[in-house]
């Protein structure tokens, strides 16, 4: 348990409403019902001696150490699993307990190695405290006899921790941490007695058991037995940092521990609202990228990419590009560059790049990444409850009975909260998950999905349609809800178009595949089942109908009423950080902060007011569209800021094609990624260690983003914004975060509360947080919806142009792994390759013999639009006729399969239906073999950068 | 920019709308999305298409939009 995290009050707290008072050594003490006086001890200042015991953890009751006396009953129970009672008087400290404990801590050190000043955990240690606690001087067993330290073997596979079975003292903590908080069931006591032992799996190492290195055990050991290797290395932090992680959009609140200014360890803060103590692998260790080797911290410039890179002053590179920028506008006029900010940037970050792209270019040509993956996420929901965000927070899913899984695989792309929903679901709730791979919520320990809509890719439209059709025809509607909250006439015309035989369910089994009886069945537990709260992830947004379906799931459930109190709603897993921020923040091409339109001429005069210069009423160009522009030869500069899209956006060879067609292209990263190798500019980027901000995560939530050492390239990256900015004869002149924020705020309604001293007294705040909801919003579309009315709207299913043939038989979808982050930028530079060091393709058993592929085969993806070649994965996970792999590697390709068949109403790729062919091949493909040699070569002009010499 | 490209977006457009059953608030909607989305350029170079090759290609909605809404999807005149 770390030591900057809080007080450890020994039980979870009961979250009962009513009181109990009851006297713990004199005291009076008043906590709700159902608290166990241990923790009640713990609220009133007094620490009852524990070691199993530990609040992130339901009691267990073994350790013994936690005895307390109670007048008027007999014996000396457990505290930890002895619930308050009314005008109960409670002693944690008598001779007799003393005695007690002294006995059970006498025992325990008699099978402890003795070599505290060496050990990892020194000061850090329960063991070590509660044998001061009790006053422990002398061990009368000695220390011979049959002990468990002497022959310990220490486990050291597991890239970031160590298990030394040695100094365990068998609380079964990591165990039960394994199961009540990750739920992956990875840990078990093997044997009993003497012999009993902490075992992975079956007496694996905990690389070949299935722990998936959360870090929860570590979390919770209350020794040395479990340690961070990064700790053993470095010793002990001296102080902590609470900060939000920058991978996905969960938000996870971590403490950074840190020794100086080098981060010892990242451990999740139990006061974290989106986390509650939990994390996952990503997060809790893969942060070394940071500090990697890779990083460049100077800036470069070069006339082409086929020249070696300059390193040059920051004055020098931002005079260059504002010279070119400045000198493409004027030859091919305003509106010829434009500007990218990633989801992964902060808020801060994202509002100054929409800010200098519509106050410095003059022009509206501003994407983020959220166009990729969660842009139909934004028009669905606006259009149909008023707001383009999810309408809960995580902790909802508490309250949920049926949880409706759509697109969207959990436990691999949003860990943390796939553990919540794992948990839930061992309480009882129902799961329906509707995808097309059997991912590891369809069937795991202790859990398993009523049902499991295995559909063909592409086809979640027909799916939604079946659902509505059944809630329609068979009268499960809430009528009262809809009369109240919706809009009557749009509500009439879709329950008469859902009601149409051809949106039966017998009538789309034919086009998705999914069994008639299983969709009337789904339909009717999502109907009836009592609280129903849909989880959706790109499997929903990115397809030629991806806004369709958001609007699919919003009839669905207003349908039923499951929006606007906890345990319900329609919740967007959002797949990067910042995500929901990055839209919020105005980074889309057609809106400015807060969604509202460009046209909008009020807002606009509100914004030329506050910055001081005409801006323009026309939308801008989408990131697609300015690939295409730049190949038309319209579109001549580029400023990227933290995106990779020469390896993560559709169609590569579109992509790369269409960066080559520039004439400036602007990258600020971390590392020279696969875009700056088509850049002319390269501005040195900080992580999320080196600064401060705000991220926005899938619940709405804004996290403190805080500064944990200093920038190694000498500056974060609002502040090269602004430099930029200057250069461009645009001033900006922020000294810190905190001022850009309470300019957002000044600005943007539903940001009117949140300022930075908010954010310190409340630790996050869910938008909207202004006069109306001053401490925020955890739940959206209370009483009414945002929009006044919900809006049903009608959803014809309209099949992808993307269709199987006998060329290309087969569909192809993407997606995520656990231990890899997208591009991989980050992860790839991490140990966390050790778990996943290639992407593979899956293909179906069946598939796999029809064309003599064996496990492990190279084998080529051709579509359309390009080929690839991966190892082959046989696996009966994907369905006949459908293979899957994921993006995280450049050398992949995967992207240069999918093609740019995007939604219709954003251009949100495709990315998960692309017809291929597979076929054993011997060698990479004619494009893998391309890439290496631009590599190779980008990689020698990187190796022979060169400064300038002065006066040049 | 590619007509293709853009006449198969407008029609996707398009598509979604239709199901609608107002046609005219269908025409409206596709013209507006249109308008609030895409680009001037996009918009220059998609009348620009159908000026010299005409409308093959184009739904029966984006018909109706091109004759009944051109005037308000006109992008501004580049100075």
């Amino acid at each position: 348990m770390s030591q900057f995290n809080g007080i450890d009050f020994g039980t979870p707290a009961s979250g009962a409403t009513e009181s109990v008072q009851l006297e713990i050594d004199g005291v009076d003490v008043t906590v709700p019902a159902g608290t166990m006086i241990m923790r009640a001890a713990a609220m009133a200042g007094i620490q009852v001696p524990k070691l199993c015991a530990t609040d992130s953890l339901d009691p267990f009751g073994s350790c013994r150490l936690c005895l307390v006396e109670i007048d008027g009953k007999r014996g000396t129970p457990a505290s930890c699993t002895t619930p308050v009672e009314p005008g109960m008087k409670v002693h944690t400290q008598t001779p007799r307990l003393a005695k007690l404990r002294k006995g059970v801590m006498e025992l325990y050190i008699s099978d402890h190695p003795l070599d505290c000043l060496t050990c990892t955990a020194n000061g850090d240690c329960e063991l070590q405290d509660m044998a001061g606690a009790v006053g422990l001087r002398e061990v009368r067993y000695g220390m011979d006899g049959a002990n468990h330290f002497e022959t310990a073997v220490k486990d050291e596979s597991n890239p970031y921790f160590t298990f030394d079975p040695g100094k365990c003292i068998v609380c079964n903590r990591c165990v039960r941490a394994c199961e009540e908080i990750q739920g992956t069931f990875a840990l078990t006591i093997d044997s009993r007695g003497f012999a009993s032992k902490v075992s992975p799996s079956q007496n694996e190492d905990f690389m070949g058991s299935e722990c998936v290195s959360c870090g929860a055990c570590v979390n919770d050991c209350p020794t040395a037995t479990l340690s961070e290797k990064s700790v053993i290395e470095n010793g002990q932090a001296d102080h902590g940092v609470t900060t939000t992680c920058a991978y996905c959009g969960v938000g996870c609140s971590f403490v950074a521990e840190v020794k100086g200014d080098q981060v010892v360890r990242m451990t999740p803060a139990k006061t974290g609202r989106a986390n509650e103590g939990h994390a996952c692998v990503k997060g809790r260790f893969a942060w070394g990228y940071a500090t990697h080797s890779d990083r460049l911290t100077k800036p470069m410039i070069r006339a082409k990419i086929t020249d070696p890179w300059q390193v040059v002053s920051w004055e020098e590179a931002f005079a260059y590009t504002a010279k070119e920028f400045r000198r493409i506008q004027a030859k091919y006029g305003r509106d010829s560059v434009g500007g990218l900010v990633s989801s992964r940037c902060t808020n801060e970050e994202g509002y100054l790049v929409q800010k200098l792209v519509r106050a410095a270019f003059g022009n509206n040509n501003v994407d983020t990444c959220a166009r990729v993956c969660h842009s139909p996420t934004g028009y669905g929901l606006k259009q149909t409850l008023g707001e383009s965000a999810g309408t809960q927070e995580f902790k909802s899913i508490e309250q949920t009975d049926v949880i409706v899984v759509i697109g969207a695989n959990p436990t691999d792309g949003h860990p943390v909260f796939g553990s919540r929903l794992k948990r839930r679901m061992r309480e009882g709730a129902k799961l329906i998950v509707i995808d097309p791979r059997t991912t590891d919520i369809v069937d795991g320990p202790h859990i398993k999905a009523s049902y499991h809509l295995k559909l063909r890719p592409g086809t979640n439209v027909a799916v939604l349609s079946a659902l509505s059709h059944v809630i329609v025809t068979e009268g499960l509607m809430n009528r009262d809800y809809i009369a109240e909250r919706c809009e009557e006439k749009a509500f009439k015309d879709w329950c008469d178009w859902a009601a149409k035989p051809e949106n039966s369910p017998e009538a789309m089994e034919e086009f998705s595949g999914v069994p008639a009886d299983e969709l009337r069945g789904a339909a009717r537990l999502y109907a009836t089942g009592g609280n129903g709260a849909i989880y959706y992830g790109l499997g929903v947004t990115e397809h030629s109908q991806g806004s369709t379906s958001v609007i699919a799931i919003a009839n669905l459930a207003m349908a039923t009423g499951n929006v606007g109190r906890e345990g319900v709603g329609v919740n967007p897993l959002r797949g990067q950080n910042n995500v929901q921020g990055s839209c919020d923040m105005g980074s889309f091409p057609h809106e400015l902060p807060g969604y509202r339109h460009v046209s909008d001429s009020i807002t606009r005069a509100l914004f030329e007011d506050a910055w001081n210069v005409q801006l323009e009423s026309e939308p801008g160009l989408r990131i697609p569209n300015m690939f295409d522009a730049a190949i038309e030869g319209s579109f001549k500069g580029l400023y990227v800021q933290g995106e990779d899209v020469a390896q993560s956006d559709p169609n590569v060879r579109h992509v790369t094609h269409a960066l080559e067609s520039m004439e400036c292209v602007v990258v600020q990263d971390l590392f020279l990624n696969e875009t700056a190798k088509f850049a002319h500019v390269f501005l040195p980027g900080a992580s999320f260690l080196e600064k401060d901000g705000t991220f926005t995560n899938a619940e709405r939530r804004i996290s403190p983003v805080r500064k944990v050492m200093a920038p190694l390239c000498g500056y974060a990256d609002w502040e090269v914004t602004q430099l930029l900015a200057n250069a461009l004869g645009y001033p900006m002149n922020y000294s810190h975060p905190s001022e850009i924020m309470d300019e957002i705020a000044r600005l943007t309604p539903t940001f009117h509360g949140v300022s930075y001293q908010r954010l310190d007294e409340l630790g996050s705040i869910q938008w909207p947080c202004n006069e109306e909801a001053p401490d925020g919003t955890p739940t959206m579309h209370v009483d009414h919806f945002v929009r006044g009315k919900g809006r049903f709207m009608i959803t014809q299913y309209v099949p992808t142009d993307e269709k199987v043939t006998r060329r290309f038989p087969l569909l192809l979808t993407t997606g995520r792994i656990l231990s890899q982050y997208n591009v991989g930028a980050q992860t790839r530079r991490t140990e966390n390759s050790r778990f996943h060091a290639a992407d593979l393709l899956e293909i179906h058993p069946q598939d796999a013999e029809d064309r003599g592929i064996r496990e492990g085969d190279l084998v080529s993806i051709e579509s359309r639009a390009g080929t690839t070649a991966l190892p082959a994965v046989i696996t009966e996970r994907v369905q006949p006729g459908v293979v899957y792999t994921t993006f995280h590697f450049p050398e992949s390709g995967a992207n240069v399969v999918t093609t740019d068949n995007s939604d219709w109403a954003t251009n949100c790729p495709e990315y998960k239906v692309t017809a291929v062919q597979v076929a054993r091949v011997n060698r990479p493909s004619e494009w893998q073999e391309q890439f290496q040699a631009f590599t190779d070569e980008q990689n020698q002009l990187l190796a022979r950068r060169h400064s300038l010499p002065a006066g040049e | 920019m590619s007509a293709d490209k853009l006449i198969k977006m407008a029609n996707q457009i398009g598509m979604f709308f239709s199901a609608m059953p107002d046609r005219e608030q269908a025409v409206k909607d596709t013209a507006g999305h249109l308008r609030r989305s895409w680009e001037p350029r996009m918009r220059r170079d998609f009348f620009k298409y159908i000026d010299d090759h005409g409308t093959n290609g184009l739904s029966d909605i984006l018909l109706e939009v091109v004759k009944t809404k051109r005037a308000e999807l006109e992008p501004p005149k580049v100075a």
